[in-house]
């Protein structure tokens, strides 16, 4: 064997072991006990495959390299460092639109090199080509606003303008089109950029008429999107860690996509295209309940949760912002000292990610064991006594339920209004990040604590450790 | 059509058919670290970016280059250490 292919070999080898190491990660990030190592692994993998790579004699210029991994480490381990739990979301989109863009910019190099030695590229390549910078482009845009509405520096409300749909379509049309010259007719350097330039509007326009409530799964989407990216990145260069890898994303993300539409009830497609959070209906709603609302005092609240048997905690977002997870916990502390059993109810979609609301509460040391997921907590209402919703709101909206005209009618919710009585912490009767209005707040059953999450909670401690 | 085009063709397929089956039975609570972890793993291309960085000639290449593996480095050293943060505090017992 030369010593050109017993390189490729151990190469190739070395690529097949990153493979193994990325399904087993995988598999062990599906149960808590094991999901650290699982991502352990998947980064020993990844370690493995780039020193292959660096390795394998195909580098011949290492100073691009070495620029760009010191400032790429740098700035990854300090976003990832430095972010808190509750930004997690916009910090995935970023890390995700920042593969997307690595995937079209090493498709449109290797495609530029084709075209400047003369030798262009043969069909399947350039097919690849144009998948993984358009995929890849459309994912870098579509972070770039998923992660803007996310961190408030845009309006979390859909964002649409006469024609958009059409628009979009153009824009999609003229990007087929492009990829199909280039493709076929062998374009040029210029028609591939236009394609690029298309791809990114496309993502934009994808992206800013989805609603704030809809972004994780909008986020997901396009992890799946950078995945598949990745994939046909691996067919151009001909590199089967590229495609193992990407594929695995790529169907991963697409069945962690169906489950978060799954848990809001709603079709992909649904998610992608009915603009939902533009709050249409909220004045109707308002009116037709009446509008009389009862507030409470924190001894009152503290003396119901004292005596009762059982108190289902709802968190929600407004907990997280607030940073109360920690209190929320001695609260808990504090009343199951006395008896009382205390249950976290979880909402697929709290907080702003499947899960996120699960990592927020790990954060403050509660036992994922006291944590229930909303099947096996749903039959629990009827029979307790009290439900504490500590800043959530359309996950409680019973009008989920009720009424047909509401746009969030259909999404599975928490059945809180089945309790005894509900006590909501709530900053005010602004409504929620899908802009609707919440017709528990009206029913007599409920008591309305209003000020900022975190000092009610602390208040609430002081108090039931008085009661 | 290159050589190995149907070789790639079936690994990707058969990809697909693994990626679906090893995470269909994750519970919500790892749904946020999983997906930041699927996130780490498609960084892969920082291998592909190694690749075209390592023959880059010319400045246009060159800037291209440097810009793909450093976005790729983000996704890599980002999307790993992110999930261990997460992932370091999901315990089964309250600490005492």
């Amino acid at each position: 064997m030369s010593e050109a292919a017993a390189s490729a070999t151990w190469v190739t080898l070395a690529y097949l072991v990153t493979g193994i190491c990325f399904i087993l990660g995988l598999k062990w990030l599906s149960s808590p006990g094991r999901a650290r190592q699982g991502n352990q692994i998947a980064a020993v993998g990844m370690l493995l495959a780039l020193l292959a790579t660096l390795f394998s004699g195909a580098i011949l210029t290492f100073w691009d390299i070495l620029i760009g991994v010191v400032v790429g480490a740098v700035l990854g381990a300090v976003g990832a460092r430095m972010v808190k739990m509750t930004a997690m979301p916009q910090m995935v989109a970023i890390f995700n639109g920042a593969g997307g863009g690595a995937a079209a910019l090493v498709s449109m190099m290797d495609f530029l090199r084709g075209e400047q030695t003369g030798m262009g590229s043969s069909p399947d390549v350039s097919i690849a080509v144009a998948l993984s910078t358009v995929i890849g482009s459309v994912s870098f845009a579509g972070s770039i606003i998923a992660f803007a509405k996310l961190q408030e520096i845009m309006s979390g409300r859909p964002v649409s303008f006469p024609g958009m749909r059409i628009l979009s379509g153009l824009v999609l049309l003229f990007i087929i089109v492009m990829a199909v010259t280039v493709v076929a007719f062998n374009g040029g350097d210029a028609v591939l950029y236009a394609m690029v330039a298309g791809a990114l509007a496309l993502g934009f326009l994808m992206v800013l008429p989805i609603g704030g409530a809809d972004m994780p799964v909008v986020i997901s989407l396009l992890n799946s999107f950078t995945g598949l990216a990745a994939a046909f990145t691996g067919f151009v260069l001909g590199n089967n860690v590229l495609i193992i890898s990407g594929a695995l994303v790529g169907a991963s993300g697409t069945l962690l996509t169906q489950l978060m539409s799954k848990a809001m009830n709603r079709s992909l497609l649904n998610v992608l295209f009915a603009g939902v959070g533009g709050g249409g209906g909220e004045g109707a709603v308002a009116a037709a309940e009446g509008g009389s609302v009862r507030s409470a005092s924190v001894d009152d609240v503290a003396t119901m949760l004292a005596y009762a048997n059982q108190v289902i905690v709802v968190p929600g977002y407004g907990l997280a912002v607030a940073q109360a997870q920690h209190n929320a916990r001695e609260l808990a502390d504090a009343l199951e000292k006395r008896g009382v059993t205390v249950k976290y109810a979880i909402h697929p979609v709290a907080g702003r990610m499947p899960g996120h609301m699960n990592v927020l509460l790990a954060e403050a040391n509660v036992p994922y064991t006291q944590l229930y997921e909303m099947e096996q907590i749903n039959p629990e209402f009827p029979r307790t006594d009290v439900v504490l919703v500590i800043g959530a709101n359309d996950v409680t909206n019973p009008a989920a339920r009720t009424v047909r005209e509401s746009p969030i009618y259909g999404m599975p919710i928490l059945d809180v209004d089945r309790a005894k009585s509900i006590v909501v912490l709530k900053r005010s009767m602004k409504p929620g990040f899908a802009g609707v209005d919440n017709p528990l707040y009206y029913d007599p059953k409920t008591y309305m604590l209003f000020g900022d999450a975190k000092d009610s909670v602390v208040k609430l401690v002081g108090a039931v450790a008085k009661v | 059509m290159s050589g190995h085009l149907l070789p790639e063709l079936t690994v990707f397929i058969l990809a697909v058919f693994v990626g679906f089956e090893v995470i269909s039975k994750v519970p919500t609570l790892l749904h946020t670290p999983l997906m930041s972890g699927t996130n780490a793993i498609h960084g892969i291309v920082l291998v592909g970016a190694l690749l075209v960085a390592g023959v880059a000639h010319g400045n246009l290449e060159h800037v291209l280059a440097v810009l793909a593996v450093t976005l790729a480095t983000v996704n890599v050293v980002g999307g790993f250490l992110v999930t261990d943060r997460m992932l370091e505090m999901f315990k089964k017992k309250p600490q005492s």
